[in-house]
């Protein structure tokens, strides 16, 4: 280095710069990065393929119905009466039951696994939770609808009685079983179970990255483990939690099966959502695909692509905000 | 330190054990449990207009916190009280994880067992079976085929392709990265249904194939590739960077060290990643019910004519006949083989995913060995 031949005038003229590297790849590596380069873009081909042909099959739908298709709440196939407004509502009112239940349940758990939990039982859990993610949706559905529905009559009867002035819960049928089969409700408790594992490992993940240093701080200056969570823990994990509510909504948004075991087909949104009947986007197209020939399919195809475009956006701010709450050390700083 | 004293046996250096809980605290949850659970059965079963299971337990355990928290003020002060109250009510959702889990796949296999006791089940295919048969006469083996076939044909599409954009986001990065690493991680919580959406438009639709195996596979590893590509970029950023900084140093190239130094360090952990994502494509349901068909016969080949697998099978007994106590029973014999055989998946991913990154296992160890006693 001329530093330490030249003495003080080097540091004042600072030619103390870095050398340029120059890398040259080898012809057999730039083959290797080049099918590597490949490879992650082939992730963003196929999802631009998958918008790409939901919208091809859609064109007829467009063409015929316009924007109306996301206003219209009416399902009558190909007589230009046809919207995604009578199924995203129920939809989405899916989603936020099982949400109301799977992130307070959710964080709860993850709290206790990363902060509580004894390591052996902390081993066993995450273990439990990634099972849980590996349950298959259809055997969930088969649970929900045999086992878990006809326990939770009593309950909805009980909230339809008692929280009844509450007006998601206003019950206007004669209180029989026939006609709290089936709700809406019911569905989202089964959806709930199904996005609990999600938001549990993500939330996590995030927790157990919470500084050390911030959580001796804590009990140095006289905290329970409880003020050490509630002042440590959760406001470092707090845009953890966000984004892993954001991904179990578009989870929870998405699932097909167990919903369709459950509901009783509606082809009207009905906010009262202890009464029997509903419908959800996944639902009406699982059902209906091979029902109404090319016309009718280019009308589910369209409810497909708001169902994916919708599930795209609201997933992919989740990833950005989860991977702003990581360290970088996680993620690569670039 | 090892202090030896006269007379006495030399103290080995243990660290002290630090007990978790204390008998009083075992004692107040016992109790609040237990006090809650019998004036749970005089209010809800006795005296107020209540019915249901879920009820009850939700009632339950709304009681046992009251209880807990009184019985808490009476012992200790108040911040002492709120934090044992919180982390029982935690402990208490990290319960509810193992319950459902305990409860799903248990349902599944207990009335599966009603089907699959008659070995016939597993041995036949529906093709000489009505709606009205007995359970002795057909079975899920059509099925079982399919599914092994098609989650084989997945797993070979989407492994390669998995681990090379997991090695693209950890190894090689760049401004490409980040949308790929935003959108992977959109695709895992993708809806299962489009996945079926996509085949179904873009090769039965438009280039004019017939549902298979194959469609179906093509479906399921539409959903695998973002959940393998996930799983192993956090396991290789886990090889430690001196590993590979020690192959440069000996002058080889990256892909040399990635494919003789990165991959196999974290050899245990990618197997877990696909490992475990064959256990969620082996239940996936929604993408199969476009693009696999429905047979009762069994057919060997995916590549052409419609193939069952274990998911459709269900669906289709269950959902779209359900109509006499058989076909429940059959949906459940098929659930009872799928819980299986993804509880080998999972258990499988878990022993082999046990060793952390270079960590070498016993027969690793072994050969190693023998191989440095040979030089």
């Amino acid at each position: 280095m001329s530093a330490a031949a030249t003495g003080v005038s080097a540091v004042l003229t600072h030619d103390d710069a870095p050398r340029p590297i120059y890398y040259r790849p080898s012809s057999s590596d730039r083959i290797f990065r080049g099918l590597l380069r490949g490879a992650g873009i082939s992730v963003l081909v196929i999802t631009g393929a998958i918008l790409l042909f939901l919208i091809l099959q859609s064109l007829p739908a467009w063409r015929a119905e316009g924007f109306r298709i996301l206003t219209t709440a009416a399902l009558l196939y190909g007589s230009k009466d046809f919207g995604v407004a009578a199924l995203l509502p129920d939809s989405i009112a899916i989603a936020v039951i099982a949400l109301a239940i799977a992130v307070p349940a959710g964080l709860a758990a993850a709290i206790y696994i990363s902060e509580y939990a004894p390591p052996g039982m902390r081993r066993v859990l995450i273990a439990v939770i990634d099972l849980l993610a590996a349950v298959p949706s259809i055997v969930f559905a088969l649970w929900g609808f045999e086992f878990l529905m006809p326990r939770v009559l009593g309950t909805d009867s009980w909230l339809a009685q008692h929280l009844g002035f509450i007006p998601i819960f206003h019950f206007r049928l004669p209180y029989t079983e026939q006609n709290f089969v089936g709700s809406t409700f019911i569905a989202g408790i089964v959806v709930a179970m199904m996005v609990m594992p999600i938001i549990i490992s993500l939330c996590r993940q995030v927790f157990s990255q919470a500084p050390q240093g911030e959580r001796e701080a804590a009990y140095a200056l006289g905290a329970t483990r409880w003020g050490m969570v509630r002042t440590v823990v959760l406001p470092f994990g707090r845009s953890g939690i966000i984004g892993s509510a954001m991904l179990g909504m578009g989870r929870a948004l998405g699932e097909t099966v167990a919903v369709s075991f459950i509901l009783v087909p509606n082809s009207t949104f009905n906010y009262h959502v202890l009464e029997s009947g509903g419908n959800s986007i996944t639902d009406e197209i699982a059902t209906h695909v091979f029902d109404f020939g090319s016309d009718g399919i280019s009308y589910l195809f369209a409810a497909g692509l708001v169902l994916f475009a919708m599930t795209l956006i609201i997933n992919s701010l989740a990833a950005i905000v989860i991977n702003r709450s990581r360290s970088g050390a996680s993620t690569g700083a670039d | 330190m090892a202090l030896s004293l006269p007379g006495l046996p030399a103290l080995a250096d243990v660290p002290v054990r630090i007990r978790s809980g204390s008998a009083e605290g075992t004692a107040t949850t016992v109790g609040a449990a237990i006090a809650a659970l019998c004036l749970t059965w005089l209010l809800y079963e006795q005296v107020l207009p209540f019915s249901g299971a879920l009820g009850f337990w939700l009632f339950w355990y709304a009681l046992f916190l009251v209880m807990y928290a009184a019985l808490a003020v009476l012992q200790w002060d108040r911040l002492e009280a709120v934090s044992r109250v919180t982390s029982v009510a935690f402990a208490t959702a990290g319960a509810l994880a193992i319950a459902i889990v305990v409860a799903t796949a248990g349902y599944a296999l207990a009335r599966g067992w009603q089907a699959v006791e008659h070995v016939s089940f597993i041995t036949t295919t529906m093709q000489f079976a009505g709606p009205l048969s007995p359970l002795a006469q057909g079975g899920v083996l059509q099925a079982v085929v399919g599914s092994i076939e098609q989650l084989g044909l997945a797993t070979a599409f989407s492994l390669p392709l998995g681990i090379a954009a997991a090695l693209f986001l950890a190894e090689i990065g760049g401004p490409l990265a980040r949308p790929v690493r935003t959108i992977v991680e959109a695709m895992t919580a993708l809806p299962d249904l489009i996945a079926g959406m996509f085949v179904y438009s873009l090769f039965i639709l438009s280039l004019g194939f017939a549902q298979s195996g194959i469609m179906a596979a093509i479906a399921i590893s539409v959903n695998m590739i973002p959940i393998i590509a996930r799983a192993s970029e956090v396991v290789i950023r886990l090889v430690p960077g001196t590993l590979r900084e020690a192959s440069y140093a000996l002058g080889s190239s990256q892909w040399r060290t990635i494919w003789n130094v990165v991959l196999p360090t974290a050899r245990s952990g990618l197997v877990t990643a696909v490992v475990l994502a064959m256990a969620r494509g082996i239940g996936e349901t929604a993408p199969v019910l476009f693009t696999a068909g429905f047979t009762k016969d069994l057919n060997l080949n995916p590549f052409s004519g419609p193939q069952i697998n274990l998911p459709l099978y269900i669906w289709n007994y269950v959902h779209i006949e359900g109509e006499v106590a058989a076909d429940f029973a059959r949906g459940f014999g098929a659930a009872f083989v799928l819980v299986i055989l993804v509880l080998i998946l999972f258990t499988t991913a878990r022993v082999i995913g046990g060793s952390a990154p270079g960590q070498l296992s016993k027969r690793q160890q072994r050969k190693l060995s023998k191989e440095g006693q040979r030089r």
